[in-house]
């Protein structure tokens, strides 16, 4: 006898946290929103300082990565094994050059001594310092979902490599290719806000 | 129910989706070099809110969806602009 399985609602549990991740993400909207509204003249000055090449850039990445998440969950309910994992590791690369170029936009950030609470940021306008702040904050909390993201993609490659996730039995895939798809929704919005209001 | 469960995405159709992400991305860009001043932040948030849809519909695959998700989703989304109309009522009225 099998056990019980219950795919939709194992899918409908992931969607209920995905919902508190919006609630999460939507409360940084909302003061993003307001503060715009109160020192919209200093958001528009202050997102100069932004690299908007970089920002593309990743949008890119990230939108290919989804839809590479996406294939490999048809790869693996069409029983093709070496695709799937492929299409993971393919994911894994386009998180790991998002990362870099992260790491490149905020050294040189933390280089010029633009970081939160250095003295650089405290001596600026109080428009530039709440812009430069919830940069940081929100995108450094979207890298992090993004690791976490990308460390759980990693657990599920190896999954589908031992047969563990196969074509009868993929939720795990799917409620990760959610979470990643997440991960992207949330980009969407963060990058036309933070990098494209020059 | 058995076609919710039996419906395997083709390939093509997430590049398609993908390339229509991609048009959006640079449609978006493209709109801040022209100067619409206030109506820029409504464009780009228009755009992003259809970027969304797409990503919801196929990379989520909420079209083979029982429509349970959907209605929970559009919950959520109207609980959200909720929280945004009383904050700005709040804020705008002070």
């Amino acid at each position: 006898m099998e056990l019980h399985r219950d795919d939709i609602g194992a899918r409908l549990g992931m969607w209920i946290f995905i919902f508190t991740e919006i609630l999460l993400f939507g409360g940084l909207f909302l003061v993003y929103a307001v503060m715009r509204d109160r020192y919209s003249d200093e958001f528009h000055q202050a997102a100069h300082q932004l690299n908007a090449f970089i920002g593309t850039l990743n949008t890119v990445v990230l939108l290919f990565s989804s839809a590479t998440v996406a294939m490999s969950i048809t790869a693996v309910r069409k029983g093709e094994k070496r695709k799937g994992v492929l299409f993971i590791f393919i994911t894994l690369v386009c998180a790991g050059i998002f990362l870099f170029n992260k790491y490149l936009e905020w050294g040189h950030k933390i280089s010029i001594g633009l970081y939160p609470g250095s003295e650089m940021m405290i001596g600026l306008k109080h428009g530039y310092i709440l812009f430069f702040s919830l940069y940081f904050f929100m995108t450094g909390l979207h890298m992090l979902h993004l690791v976490v993201g990308s460390i759980i993609l990693t657990i599920i490659m190896v999954k589908i490599q031992l047969g563990i996730i196969n074509s009868g039995k993929y939720t795990l895939l799917e409620n990760g290719g959610l979470y990643w798809h997440l991960v992207d929704l949330i980009w969407i919005f963060l990058f036309p806000l933070l990098y494209l209001i020059t | 129910m058995s076609h919710l469960e039996t419906h395997i995405t083709d390939y093509r159709v997430y590049g398609w989706v993908l390339l229509a992400l991609l048009i959006l991305t640079s449609i978006t860009i493209t709109v801040t070099w022209i100067d619409l001043s206030a109506l820029t932040v409504l464009v780009a948030l228009i755009i992003a809110s259809v970027k969304s849809f797409i990503v919801l519909r196929y990379f989520m695959h909420l079209k083979f969806e029982s429509g349970i998700f959907t209605v929970f989703i559009v919950m959520v989304l109207l609980i959200y602009v909720l929280v945004i109309v009383l904050t700005f009522f709040d804020y705008l009225l002070r």
